[in-house]
């Protein structure tokens, strides 16, 4: 019997899956004909283990559910029950929480142009991206004590007033020449293009059957960013990022272009700061906090598509049910659909450019 | 060479051994020199990649181990020596043993053809061109050997994109080294050399009239040594590690070491085909003009030559590496159409143009001055 396919496993130790995914390949030369992704390599139980915990206990591990964008987790989770409890936040506040998601979005992404570029083979960009995501980590440790998982939202507020405010200034001033270079050698450089244009082309039904949200969405020219119907951002002028490419490229310039959105974000922000300089919260004693009974949902938009939460309370101090849903995992399952029929070399950079962080599809 | 070699029958034939024992251990010295020079160069060398990567990435590169990280090589290749040696359960057990050996035999061979300075070539061949031809196209069965015998997917994946790849760049690189024999008029690396010659030094070069060949050397020689944006033999974020996946402790030394062994050779050998290999870039050596006592400067000008000759290859290095910490890596497919579609074409023009030129005696543009 002559054997004429290979099957390889991608991962779970692989430096290009990000975390730990596995990808059950089925080979024909370096040709790929099916992909099976196989996660579960890093689940750590989160939504069985609220179960057992109260709300305050539960808070702090919410970051860890994607520790590259754990600001937006925090959020979900705080505004979940706020939305439970009926509160609605002061307004020096809910400025404080949408600059600090901003800022978290903006590592976020830029961790993402220094591994999507380590994939395709360059070295250089992905310290380009560290080096400023550093500024933005290093700010968070200022003001929270934590560089990933800050902890940082309560119910009802944020632990202290927001601080520090020239770091920030230095890094809106910084930022905006750090993506000039970016663009530079990143962007019109041909093998780049060789190795992203129309490659990993993702057709808009394909991506809404899939529940695909986020950047990866948007990239195909669909324009759904929850960003814009988002209470928290209220009074934000902003237009989402919408490009028509479908592949790989058109994701990475999203994202490179969403960086400017975000600064931008941050700017109003920022003066909108000055002109709100009361600092008040309704912060709810924790010890004593019971949701009403009910199911309870609210969604966000997170780095990797849309985030949200579900809750179902029956009144007590410990939620009955909770239930995540992040962005990566559909975007995981779309590798079964996308690689299908491309070589080796693509699928690495095609399963790069989609933005999976295996932590938030293993919860 | 011919100086030394007589001094040293001369000096066996009055102790009354004869001649035929001075021509076989003559080389041996030679030989000793080369592979001690040749190690430290690859040390020199895995030291030089690592410190300008960590310049080009805003890192400062290794710096702990001796003075301005200088032993950090010797520390890792000593960690390596007292690595366990691992052979894979199902491997091809003697292959697999073999290919880290067989890797280094074709560099040590051509570094022993390179004319450093006029005066030091240990073997002279009039056809050097040719062998070294040969010779940078047979690490490749090493790589493919180990690929193969490791019994990894990865590793065989690895191997077959290095030899594909090897093949479809061996040929344009062909087409190019023509051209510079028909400029020369010679396949031996000592006359191309001195073919290069003008008063006027960088005006002699073969890389004035022949640009396009030199770029297409370079490209070649970037994806014979498997570097980037031609690494994916070994491409690291795709294959892990490719054809070495499996290799450990002092094994993998030797491929690693190889490579850089093999960085040294290639660039030295572009170097002696379109820079002139060792003569000065100025037409006149240094020497000459510093030193007045003639015996003094003739000895210091053999210096002077493997200076400059060792100058312009680390240029060439320089050149490998900065490009290393730019640009992203080729897809295999788009690989081979850029060697077929571009290289190819473009190759035989140039050999072409040559063959004009020198029937036009402009060939050699220093004619001219």
């Amino acid at each position: 019997m002559t054997q004429t396919t290979l099957k390889l496993n991608l991962g779970p130790q692989h430096p290009s899956t990000h975390g730990v995914l596995r990808l059950i390949l089925e080979l024909e030369g370096e040709k790929i004909l099916s992909c099976e992704p196989d996660i579960g390599y890093l689940h750590r139980g989160m939504e069985k283990m609220a179960e057992g915990m109260t709300y305050i206990q539960y808070l702090p591990t919410v970051d860890r559910i994607d520790y590259l964008a754990g600001c937006f987790y925090s959020e979900l989770f705080c505004r979940t029950v706020e939305k439970a409890l009926g509160i609605t936040l002061p307004e020096r506040v809910r400025i404080i929480r949408v600059i600090l998601l901003e800022l978290n979005r903006i590592a976020s992404h830029l961790l993402w142009i220094g591994a999507f570029l380590m994939d395709l083979g360059a070295v250089s960009p992905f310290f380009y991206a560290m080096r400023e995501r550093e500024m933005i980590l290093r700010y968070f440790e200022k003001l929270t004590g934590q560089r990933m998982m800050y902890n940082y939202f309560v119910f009802g507020g944020i632990r202290k007033d927001i601080d520090f405010l020239e770091d920030i200034d230095e890094i809106l001033r910084i930022l905006p020449s750090k993506i000039q270079d970016y663009e530079r050698i990143i962007t019109d450089n041909p093998i780049f293009l060789q190795r992203t244009k129309a490659k990993g082309i993702l057709e808009p039904e394909i991506a809404l059957n899939n529940s695909v949200t986020g950047v990866n969405l948007r990239a195909s020219g669909i324009n759904y960013d929850l960003r814009i119907t988002d209470k928290l951002y209220e009074g934000f002028e902003f237009s989402p990022v919408v490009l028509e490419g479908k592949d790989a490229w058109s994701r990475y310039k999203a994202r490179i272009l969403e960086l400017s959105t975000s600064m931008n974000i941050i700017k109003q922000g920022l003066d909108r700061l000055n002109e709100n300089k009361t600092f008040e919260q309704k912060l709810i004693n924790p010890l004593t906090l019971k949701l009403p009974e009910g199911e309870f949902y609210s969604e966000i938009e997170a780095p990797r598509g849309l985030a949200s939460v579900y809750i179902k309370s029956t009144g007590t101090e410990t939620p009955y049910r909770l239930k995540w849903r992040t962005g990566s995992y559909y975007s995981v399952n779309l590798l079964r659909k996308l690689l299908v029929g491309e070589y080796l070399n693509d699928a690495i950079a095609i399963a790069g450019s989609l933005d999976i962080i295996l932590p938030e599809v293993d919860k | 060479m011919n100086y030394l070699y007589h001094l040293y029958i001369e000096f066996l034939l009055n102790h009354g051994i004869p001649k035929m024992f001075g021509d076989i251990t003559f080389f041996i010295l030679p030989f000793c020199i080369i592979a001690f020079a040749l190690l430290i160069v690859v040390l020199g060398l895995v030291l030089a990649e690592r410190k300008l990567l960590g310049w080009f990435t805003q890192r400062k590169g290794p710096n702990r181990v001796g003075w301005w990280g200088l032993l950090q090589t010797l520390a890792d290749a000593f960690k390596l020596l007292i690595k366990e040696n691992i052979t894979p359960e199902k491997s091809d057990k003697f292959l697999f043993n073999l290919a880290p050996i067989l890797v280094f035999v074709p560099v040590m061979t051509v570094l022993c053809m390179i004319p450093y300075s006029s005066e030091f070539t240990f073997v002279n061949t009039s056809t050097n061109v040719i062998l070294y031809l040969l010779l940078a196209a047979f690490p490749v069965l090493s790589i493919f050997l180990g690929g193969w015998a490791s019994n990894n997917k990865y590793s065989l994946i690895g191997a077959v994109r290095a030899v594909a790849q090897v093949l479809s760049y061996e040929i344009p690189m062909t087409f190019v080294v023509l051209s510079v024999i028909v400029l020369a008029s010679s396949m031996n690396l000592t006359s191309i050399t001195l073919a290069q010659y003008s008063r006027f030094g960088i005006f002699g070069w073969y890389l004035l009239p022949c640009v396009v060949g030199f770029g297409i050397m370079f490209i070649c020689t970037l994806a014979e040594l498997n570097r980037c944006p031609f690494d994916l033999p070994e491409a690291e974020s795709e294959l892990i590690c490719g054809y070495n996946t499996e290799y450990s402790g002092m094994r993998f030394a030797l491929f690693y070491l190889s490579e850089y062994a093999l960085l040294f050779v290639s660039s030295v050998f572009l170097a002696i085909m379109f820079l002139g290999g060792y003569l000065s870039p100025f037409g006149v050596y240094l020497s000459t003009l510093l030193v007045n006592d003639s015996f003094m400067s003739n000895i210091l000008i053999y210096f002077e030559q493997a200076f400059w000759l060792i100058l312009k290859s680390c240029l060439i290095i320089f050149a490998i590496i900065w490009i290393r910490a730019t640009l992203p890596r080729l897809a295999s497919f788009d690989l081979l159409k850029f060697s077929w579609t571009i290289l190819l074409p473009l190759s035989i023009f140039n050999l072409f143009f040559m063959v004009i030129l020198k029937y036009l005696e402009g060939g050699a543009i220093c004619a001219l001055f």
